[in-house]
C-alpha cells in the first residue's frame, strides 16, 4: 500500500506505467507554488526520475535560486549523485545567480543575456549523441527570479519560453519550470501565469493546506494533464529521501 | 538543536574532527551548514539554533512602531560583541549614530545568578515548560564549552553597548536616504563580503549585514521595484557565496502587494513583527501575561538550505516580552485559563452573574 501511495506523483504524471519511452517527452510541465508551500521538492524529484531513467538520458538545469552545492546535498539524499552525473556529461548545470541582462539596448540585443542562454542550450543539445538527444530535460528554476534578472521585462522571459519550447519539438526534449502563483496580482493582469498554464502540457500546483501548516500533511498537490484530460489531488509530505503522496486522510496507510 | 544533541552523545569525538574549526559565535547546525546567533536566544531556539550562514532573513515590519529595531539591535550588538564585521545600511541620515543603541550584553556573574530563580519558579507552574527550560541549559552549557565566548548572549536593552566594541572593528555604516540608486549600497556590500569568502575548512570569521526599512519612501529609489528586487536577489547570491548573514527589515505595506509578495518568496527565513494596540481587551481576556507583551512575532519561513524539507514549527506566532524591562524574551502564546467569573457563556451562570452584580452593587 504504502509503495503504491508513494507514486501518486508518478501516476498523475504518466511516470508510473511506461519508462520507456519518456512520457514526459516533448511535454511542458509547469510547476506553481505559493510562499508557504515551495514546490521545488517536485523539480528534485523530476531531476532524480529523468536521471535515473536511463543511462543515455540527460538533463540541463538552468539555477536561478540556488548554487550547485545545494542541489548536490539534497539529490544525494535522493539517492542521485550529481557530481559523477556531471562528470559523466549526463548533468549540465548552469549557474545563472549572476546573471543579469543588460539595460537599454533591448532594440539590437532583445532579452540580453537570455539570448546567450537560449545559444547554449541549444549548443549543449546539439552537441550531444544521437541517442541522448532524443532524451533531454531542461530544468529552470525559478522563471520569477529569471524575470528579476531580465529587469522585469516578462515578454523577454516568455520569448525566452517560446524559445524553448521549440526545443521540445526540435528534439522532443521536456521543459519543467518553476514559477510562483502568488506574485502575479489581479491588478497587473496575471498574463503570465496564463501564458504559461497554456504553453505547459502539465500543470502542477502546490498549496498549503486551507486549515494552516501541519507536521504530517505540508500541502496539496494538483495535477493537470492536457494529454490524459485529467487532474488530480492529493496531499504530500516532504522527506528527506522521498516524497509520500498519499489522498487526503490517508497519511497513515 | 539536534547539532547540540549529537555532541552531547557518545559520537561527539567523530564529529569534532569532521566538523571544520569554527570561530567564535559559531556553531554547526543541520545539513552542514553553519549557524550564528540572532542576539535572542529564544529565536534562535524557535529557528534550530540561529541564523544559518548564507541566508537572507527578511523582516516585515509593523509600518505604525519600531519592533523590528528590536531584532536588529540585538542581531547587531551579538556580532560585535563576537568581534564579527558588520555592515549597517539605515534611511537615517547619521547611520553610526545608531550604534550608540545597541545594548550590552548581560554581565555573566549576573546572568547566573538571574538564572535558575525565574526557572524554577516557571518549571513548578507548569510540566511542560521542562521542556524549554532543559533546552535552555543545553545551550548555555554548550557556550560554555566552546570557550570564554558564549554562541549567544542575553542582552539587557537599558544598557548601551560599551564603545570599546565596535571602536577597534571593521563596521560599517552607510546611509541610504540620499543616495540616487543602489549601486553605492551594492559596491558597498560587495566589498564588504569579498573579505569573507567562503571556503570549506575553517571558518574564522562570519560577517553580519543589517538593512534597515529598505523600501522607506526617503529613500530615492523607494519606486524602482525592479531595481530593488535585483539588488535583493544580488544580494542573496553574494551572502550564499560567503560567510555571512543579510537581515533585511522592510514595511510590507508601502510595496504593491505583488512585490510584498515576490519579497517574501526571495528570503530564507521570513519574520514579521507586529505591535500591540494599547487597551484590545478581548486579547487581555484571551492571553496570559498580556500586561507584559510589546508585540507578536510571526515565524512564516524558516530556511532550508541543503534540504528540500520544510521545518513546521509548532506554533508560529510568539509574543515578544521585556522581561524586568530589560531582556527581550520570546514566548509561545498561552491561552488564559477560563475564568469562572468571567464565562457567563449559558443561561445559569447568566443568573449568577446577575447575583453577583446585585451584590457589587451593596458595596
Amino acid at each position: 500500500m504504502n509503495q503504491r501511495s508513494s507514486n501518486l506523483l508518478d501516476e498523475a504524471l504518466g511516470l508510473d506505467q511506461a519508462i520507456e519511452p519518456w512520457p514526459l517527452r516533448g511535454r511542458v510541465v509547469a510547476i506553481e507554488d505559493r510562499v508557504e508551500t515551495s514546490g521545488s521538492f517536485i523539480l528534485h524529484h523530476l531531476l532524480k526520475r529523468s536521471l535515473s531513467r536511463n543511462p543515455s538520458s540527460v538533463s540541463i538545469f538552468i539555477a536561478f535560486a540556488h548554487p550547485f552545492s545545494h542541489y548536490d546535498r539534497i539529490l544525494r539524499k535522493l539517492g542521485c549523485n550529481l557530481v559523477s552525473q556531471r562528470d559523466n556529461g549526463r548533468f549540465f548545470f548552469f549557474d545563472m545567480l549572476k546573471l543579469r541582462c543588460p539595460v537599454g539596448d533591448e532594440g539590437t540585443t532583445p532579452g540580453g543575456g537570455l539570448i546567450a542562454l537560449y545559444g547554449k542550450i541549444h549548443k549543449t543539445i546539439s552537441a550531444l549523441p544521437e541517442i541522448s538527444q532524443k532524451n533531454v530535460s531542461i530544468i529552470i528554476d525559478d522563471l520569477s527570479l529569471m524575470e528579476v534578472a531580465a529587469n522585469g521585462s516578462s515578454d523577454h522571459v516568455l520569448d525566452f519560453l517560446h524559445y524553448c519550447r521549440t526545443l521540445t519539438s526540435e528534439f522532443d526534449c521536456s521543459l519543467i519550470t518553476l514559477n510562483h502563483e502568488d506574485i502575479y496580482s489581479i491588478e497587473d493582469g496575471s498574463t503570465f501565469l496564463l501564458q504559461m498554464a497554456y504553453l505547459a502540457d502539465i500543470l502542477i500546483k502546490a498549496e498549503p493546506l486551507a486549515t494552516g501548516l501541519a507536521a504530517d500533511v505540508h500541502g496539496q498537490l494538483t495535477v493537470s494533464n492536457k494529454g490524459r484530460n485529467k487532474a488530480s489531488n492529493f496531499h504530500f509530505k516532504v522527506k528527506e529521501n522521498m516524497v509520500e503522496c498519499f489522498y487526503p486522510g490517508r497519511s497513515r496507510d | 538543536m539536534a547539532a547540540a544533541k549529537t555532541r552531547a552523545s557518545s559520537f561527539s569525538r567523530n564529529l569534532s574532527t569532521a566538523a571544520p574549526s569554527l570561530g567564535p559565535g559559531l556553531k554547526c547546525g543541520p545539513n552542514g551548514t553553519v549557524l550564528l546567533s540572532s542576539g535572542i536566544p529564544d529565536l534562535d531556539k524557535i529557528l534550530g539554533g540561529g541564523f544559518s550562514l548564507g541566508s537572507l532573513v527578511m523582516v516585515m515590519e509593523d509600518a505604525e512602531a519600531p519592533h523590528h529595531m528590536l531584532l536588529l539591535r540585538n542581531f547587531m550588538a551579538q556580532g560585535l560583541v563576537h568581534g564579527q564585521p558588520l555592515l549597517y545600511a539605515s534611511p537615517a541620515r547619521d547611520p553610526r549614530g545608531f550604534l550608540g543603541t545597541l545594548p550590552s550584553p548581560a554581565a555573566s556573574k549576573d546572568d547566573k545568578s538571574r538564572g535558575p530563580e525565574p526557572d524554577q519558579e516557571k518549571g513548578l507552574r507548569i510540566a511542560w515548560q521542562y521542556k524549554k527550560y532543559f533546552g535552555e541549559n543545553q545551550l548555555n552549557f554548550d557556550g560554555q564549552r566552546d570557550g570564554k565566548h558564549e554562541y549567544s548572549n542575553e542582552f539587557n536593552l537599558r544598557n548601551p553597548l560599551e564603545r570599546h566594541f565596535f571602536n577597534g572593528q571593521r563596521v560599517d555604516c552607510v546611509s541610504i536616504q540620499d543616495s540616487p540608486d543602489l549601486s553605492i549600497l551594492q559596491d558597498r556590500c560587495t566589498t564588504f563580503l569579498s573579505q569573507l569568502p567562503r571556503n570549506d575548512g575553517s571558518i574564522s570569521c562570519a560577517g553580519r549585514i543589517a538593512i534597515q526599512s529598505f523600501c522607506s519612501p526617503q529613500c530615492v529609489y523607494s519606486n524602482m521595484e525592479w531595481e530593488m528586487l535585483s539588488f535583493i536577489r544580488s544580494l542573496k547570491n553574494m551572502v550564499r557565496s560567503s560567510n555571512s548573514v543579510a537581515i533585511i527589515t522592510f514595511p510590507p505595506s508601502l510595496l504593491s502587494p505583488s512585490f510584498c509578495k515576490r519579497w517574501q518568496h526571495m528570503a530564507d527565513t521570513l519574520l514579521s513583527v507586529k505591535a500591540i494596540q494599547d487597551d484590545d481587551k478581548e486579547l487581555a481576556q484571551l492571553l496570559t501575561g498580556y500586561q507584559d507583551m510589546i508585540g507578536f512575532l510571526n515565524v512564516h519561513k524558516v530556511a532550508r538550505i541543503n534540504t528540500q524539507v520544510p521545518v513546521i514549527l509548532e506554533a508560529t506566532t510568539f509574543s515578544i516580552k521585556l522581561q524586568k524591562r530589560r531582556y527581550l524574551v520570546l514566548e509561545c502564546l498561552n491561552q488564559a485559563p477560563v475564568d469562572g467569573s468571567s464565562g457567563n457563556s449559558d443561561g445559569t451562570s447568566g443568573s449568577c452573574s446577575s447575583s453577583s452584580k446585585t451584590g457589587s452593587l451593596d458595596f
